[in-house]
Parts: structure tokens; C-alpha cells; sequence
């Protein structure tokens, strides 16, 4: 086990990271370096990075395939969707001028929570009953929940039936947007690392061994599956405020089987795996347009870089390792210190 | 007498019309290693999963230190001091040695999610003592220069001590061991004679266990139980069941007349 010492090293170290990127990105906001199309991509990427890294827990983690995630997605964001809609309705001013204000910020934050919870709460009511089945019979079953929320969506009042919803305040903002996502991921791996988390791998790894050293199974696998609902829902609520409009078929099948293909390329089992594979897989269609005459053939390439991948490196890019910046820095620190070394010996 | 610290009653369980074992009684006494053989087919591992909850009797009941098991599911059982290893090793192969160990820990461990996500100082508490543990349990195995190892890169012998480890870990007072000695050769299956009688001084846990090596089974056991088509056909010492000629008859077939 990692010291406390080890841990908060790397902690600090990821830190600086982390507040290194956002004082990027406040930066290229400011100068208006970030344009509408870049904004547009980069708030996907951070929806994207919630929703793989959260499915993750369920495929990668517990070992479970789900193919409802969009189903998740989509209650958290008609959630916060309606949430902030209300409050708009009472008089709250949530938008200025385009940006939000200091409430619109707080409510959004909340909305976001809202969603969250009503999707975990989803996830738990699906999941105790489905998650007795494993493997391919789990796959259908969610794949149906996905598609059954999607038609009541589409079929009730509340929701705006098939015309969706619009008119949502758009109070998602890159930078709040991204301390949102970087909270998530945080929680996520500290989750994954503590008794809970170890629990849960071993159910992946045999759970039959599992129940008998001890493990609750239906437990810890009900708590995997509600939590990457949680994050999910979050994910939703952050998507349905960016766009300002939301419509059932957005949350089709398709939209779980891309977060799917994200968490598998990434590595089942690896949170940075399926951040790099979020940021890669959403970026990558968006750099091929700017290859002239090669914009039609952008979505074959998405398909190649996926067949290549799973050919060459079936456990997705990662497998179940997690890139760690702290080794990295010492890796290259243990490799200045040698070279360093060296040259004083030559000399 | 003191109590058995498990105590089978009557116990039998019917998949449809067939008995797979019926009216098996038996009585484990702490400190005790008692083997349980029988041919192939007999009910042994079925005996092992009703002891251990994961097949509820049709007949019957199990008492761990007098406590009535009856309905527990197999994860209480182990809160309960029973713990089992598996005829077919089943290791949680993709982790490492020492996380295996730890898994074993949880239900003793109390931070909950909350305290595990905001790392509170029980997380590190409870952490760094299953830490300490679990390589403490680990080099009672001569295991401890293989934590960082993954399970499934161990070799065969290590990987049934690795399982015992595992169990031991749960904090059981009674161990089930199914078939420790399957696949090991003899140099193998020495040492894990010589183990398992180390963990019985150092761990103080009763031990039931199933094997088909005879010597490790006549060396080791003070106590043995035949079962034959889900029955008991003779228990006692290693010398008198192996004259026993119901069991000769069961191993070898009956006479003719």
C-alpha cells in the first residue's frame, strides 16, 4: 500500500495539474482564444469524460455490460432541465446577458445534483432486479430500461413528448463545467480505491470467490451500478444546459453504445483510460474535418482507429493500468538525476 | 464437553428425487482437523457448500457455536467464522497478491463510502492495519516477497496457499479446505501439509477438508469421515476407517458374494 506520504505527493502533484489546465483554459476563455465551435467541443469532451469514466464502473470495474447509460444521461438532464426551468419560472435570475449569474451558477450546480440523484435512484430501482442476471442477459435488460425511459420521455406531458424540451437556461460554463467533471473523476477513482471500490473488482474477478471471502455481492454490485448512474445523470444535467434544447431521440441506443465504445477502447477497468479514449474518440472526427476533400471519409477513420485498436490491443488502450503523473515526473526526474550523474562522470 | 464450534444435524438436501446427501451429522471441535473423503461423486463439495450457505438444506441444519445457520447466504456465513477454499482455484486473478488478501478484510472493516471517498482518518486507519495484516498473513506463507504479484502469475502450489491465505484473512475460526492438494506435486503438497498444520497452532482455526491424496489425508487428519452416495459409511481414526471394510468396499468395490 501507498504511504500517506506517497498519496499526498501524487496528490499534489495532480493538483497542480488539474489547476494548471483550468488556469489554460480561464486564460484562453478571457482572450477569447476558445470560439464558439472549440467551446462546443471541448464541453463535449468533459460530458463525455463523466459519462465513460462512470460507465467504466459498471463494464470495467464490476464487470457488468450495461447498454442503458444514455437512459441514465437522459433523466438527469430532463431532471435539471425542468429544474432550472422552474426556478427560471419563479422570477430567479439565472442568465445575464448570456452568462449566468451568481445564482444561475448555484442552481445549475444543484440542478446538477438533482439529476444525479434522480438518476441514481433509477439505477437503483433497475439495478436491484437486474442486476441478478449477468452478462448478456444484464446487457439486454438495460439496453430495454434505456429504451423504455426513452419512449415515456418521448410520450409524457412534463417532458415536452416528442417536440422535447425547450428553451433550457444554458447556465453550463466551460470552467464550472470543467471543476464539475474533475470533481466526479476525483470521487470516482477514490471510490474505486477504498474497501468499496476493492469489493467490487473482486466481484469482477470471481463472484463466487468474492461471496465467499465475505463480499455482499448484490450489495456492492447495486452500489456500482447506482453510482454510474449518479455520474450519469450529472453528465445529463450538464448536457441539457449546454445545448438549452433537448429531445428523447438524443438519448437513443446509439448514444449508450458510444459511451460503450469510449469505456472499451480506454480500457475496461482503467478511469484514464477512458478519459484519454473520451477526449481522443470525440476530438478525433472533429480534427478530420479540417483535412481538405477528407471530411466525408472522417467517420471511416473513427471506424478504423477502433477496428486497429481492438486487433492490436484487445483490453482496450490502457487495459486496467492507470497513467499516473506522479510516475511519469519521476520517471523523468530518475532519468535527469542518471543523466545528470553520467555527465559528471564524463567530466 | 465444550461445545462443537460447528455442529451438523440431520443434514441432507434432494436435487429434485435424487438425495445428494442426506442424514450427514458431524461435529467439529475447535483445534481439530478432520478429513472428509469419500469416491468420486459421493457429496463431498456438496457437503462444503451447505456447510457454507451456498446450497440451503432440504433436511437438517448447521450450527456454528450453537447458532442456527439456517437461510444465512454465503457472505454471512463468513461473518459467521466460516471460510472455504474451492476444488478449482478461484483466485481474483487480475489482482495483486495482496489486494486478494485484502478483499478478504472488508466485512471486518467499517469506513463507509463516504469516509472512503473524502479519505477520512478512518480509511487511513483501517487501510494501513489490514495492510499490516494481510503481509503479516502473507509471510506465515512465505508469500511475502510476492504482494505486488498478480494472482494468476503465481505459481499452481502458491496459488492454493494464496486461497488458504485468503480465507484465513476473512478472520473464519473454521476453515473448509476442498481438495488443498489436487494438481501439487509431492514437494508441493509437503509443504502444504506443513502449512496447514502451522495456520491450525498460529490461527487457532478448526479445519474440515476434503482429499483424495490418502497420504496427506492419514498423516494429518486426527479424524476422518467416509461418505459414500450421500451417506456417512464410517468416521473415526485414520487406522480404523482404513480397516473398515464398508470403506475398503466403497474405494475398491464389493465383494461378489
Amino acid at each position: 500500500m501507498k504511504t500517506k506520504q506517497q498519496v499526498m505527493k501524487s496528490w499534489i502533484i495532480n493538483l497542480a495539474a488539474i489547476v494548471l489546465l483550468y488556469a489554460l483554459l480561464l486564460f484562453a476563455m478571457e482572450t477569447g482564444l476558445i470560439s464558439r465551435y472549440l467551446r462546443g467541443i471541448l464541453m463535449t469532451i468533459f460530458i463525455n469524460i463523466i459519462l465513460a469514466a462512470s460507465l467504466n464502473l459498471t463494464t470495467g470495474f464490476l464487470g457488468q455490460i450495461a447498454l442503458g447509460h444514455a437512459g441514465f444521461m437522459s433523466i438527469g438532464a430532463y431532471t435539471a432541465a425542468l429544474f432550472v426551468k422552474y426556478i427560471e419560472s419563479t422570477g430567479v435570475v439565472l442568465l445575464d446577458g448570456g452568462s449566468p449569474t451568481l445564482q444561475g451558477q448555484l442552481f445549475f450546480l444543484l440542478s446538477l445534483l438533482a439529476g444525479g440523484l434522480l438518476a441514481a435512484v433509477f439505477g437503483l430501482l433497475v439495478g436491484i432486479p437486474a442486476l441478478r442476471l449477468k452478462g448478456d442477459y444484464l446487457a439486454i435488460i438495460t439496453l430495454g430500461f434505456g429504451e423504455i425511459i426513452r419512449s415515456f420521455i418521448e410520450n409524457l406531458s412534463f417532458t415536452g413528448g416528442a417536440q422535447g424540451l425547450k428553451k433550457i437556461p444554458r447556465l453550463s460554463t466551460l470552467n464550472v463545467v470543467y471543476l464539475v467533471m474533475i470533481l466526479c473523476v476525483v470521487v470516482m477513482f477514490t471510490l474505486v480505491r477504498s474497501r468499496h471500490g476493492r469489493a467490487i473488482t473482486a466481484i469482477r474477478e470471481d463472484d463466487i470467490a468474492a461471496e465467499a471471502s465475505g463480499i455482499h455481492n448484490t450489495y456492492y454490485k447495486v452500489m456500482a451500478f447506482t453510482a454510474a448512474a449518479f455520474f450519469a445523470g450529472v453528465a445529463g444535467g450538464i448536457y441539457a444546459q449546454y445545448l438549452g434544447v433537448l429531445g428523447a431521440a438524443n438519448f437513443n441506443f446509439n448514444k449508450s453504445i458510444d459511451i460503450l465504445v469510449m469505456v472499451v477502447l480506454g480500457g475496461m477497468g482503467s478511469l484514464t483510460g477512458s478519459i484519454a479514449a473520451a477526449v481522443g474518440l470525440t476530438a478525433l472526427p472533429e480534427a478530420l474535418r479540417f483535412i481538405p476533400n477528407f471530411s466525408d471519409y472522417r467517420m471511416l477513420i473513427y471506424s478504423i482507429v477502433l477496428i486497429i485498436v481492438m486487433i492490436f490491443k484487445p483490453s482496450g488502450l490502457l487495459g486496467r493500468y492507470e497513467f499516473s503523473l506522479t510516475r511519469v515526473l519521476e520517471k523523468l526526474a530518475g532519468k535527469g538525476k542518471r543523466a545528470a550523474g553520467e555527465g559528471g562522470g564524463a567530466k | 464437553m465444550n461445545t462443537p464450534v460447528m455442529k451438523a444435524e440431520n443434514l441432507g438436501i434432494t436435487f429434485g428425487g435424487l438425495h445428494a446427501v442426506s442424514g450427514f451429522d458431524m461435529e467439529l471441535f475447535e483445534g481439530d482437523l478432520v478429513g472428509l473423503i469419500g469416491p468420486n461423486g459421493a457429496g463431498k463439495t456438496t457437503i462444503f457448500n451447505l456447510l457454507t450457505g451456498v446450497y440451503q438444506p432440504t433436511e437438517g441444519n448447521v450450527y456454528l457455536g450453537g447458532k442456527s445457520m439456517l437461510g444465512k447466504r454465503p457472505h454471512q456465513m463468513v461473518e459467521e467464522g466460516i471460510a472455504r477454499t474451492f476444488q478449482n482455484i478461484r483466485l481474483f486473478k487480475d489482482l495483486t497478491v495482496l489486494e486478494n488478501v485484502k478483499v478478504a478484510f472488508n466485512q471486518s472493516m467499517s469506513y463507509s463510502v463516504l469516509e472512503g471517498i473524502l479519505r477520512l482518518p478512518r480509511y487511513w486507519k483501517e487501510e494501513e492495519e489490514i495492510d499490516r495484516i494481510a503481509r503479516d498473513i502473507l509471510s506465515v506463507f512465505h508469500m511475502e516477497g510476492e504482494v505486488e504479484q498478480k494472482a494468476k502469475n503465481l505459481p499452481y502450489g502458491r496459488q492454493r496457499k494464496l486461497e488458504i491465505a485468503r480465507a484465513i484473512a476473512t478472520g473464519a475460526k473454521i476453515l473448509l479446505l476442498d481438495e488443498p492438494a489436487a494438481g501439487m506435486n509431492p514437494t508441493e503438497t509437503a509443504e502444504l501439509m506443513e502449512a496447514i498444520s502451522l495456520i491450525r497452532t498460529r490461527f487457532g482455526v478448526s479445519i474440515l477438508l476434503i482429499e483424495h491424496d490418502m497420504s496427506l489425508v492419514m498423516s494429518i487428519c486426527e479424524r476422518i469421515i467416509v461418505i459414500d452416495y450421500g451417506q456417512i459409511i464410517a468416521a473415526g481414526t485414520p487406522y480404523q476407517v482404513a480397516n473398515d471394510p464398508r470403506v475398503i468396499g466403497a474405494y475398491l468395490g464389493q465383494d461378489s458374494e
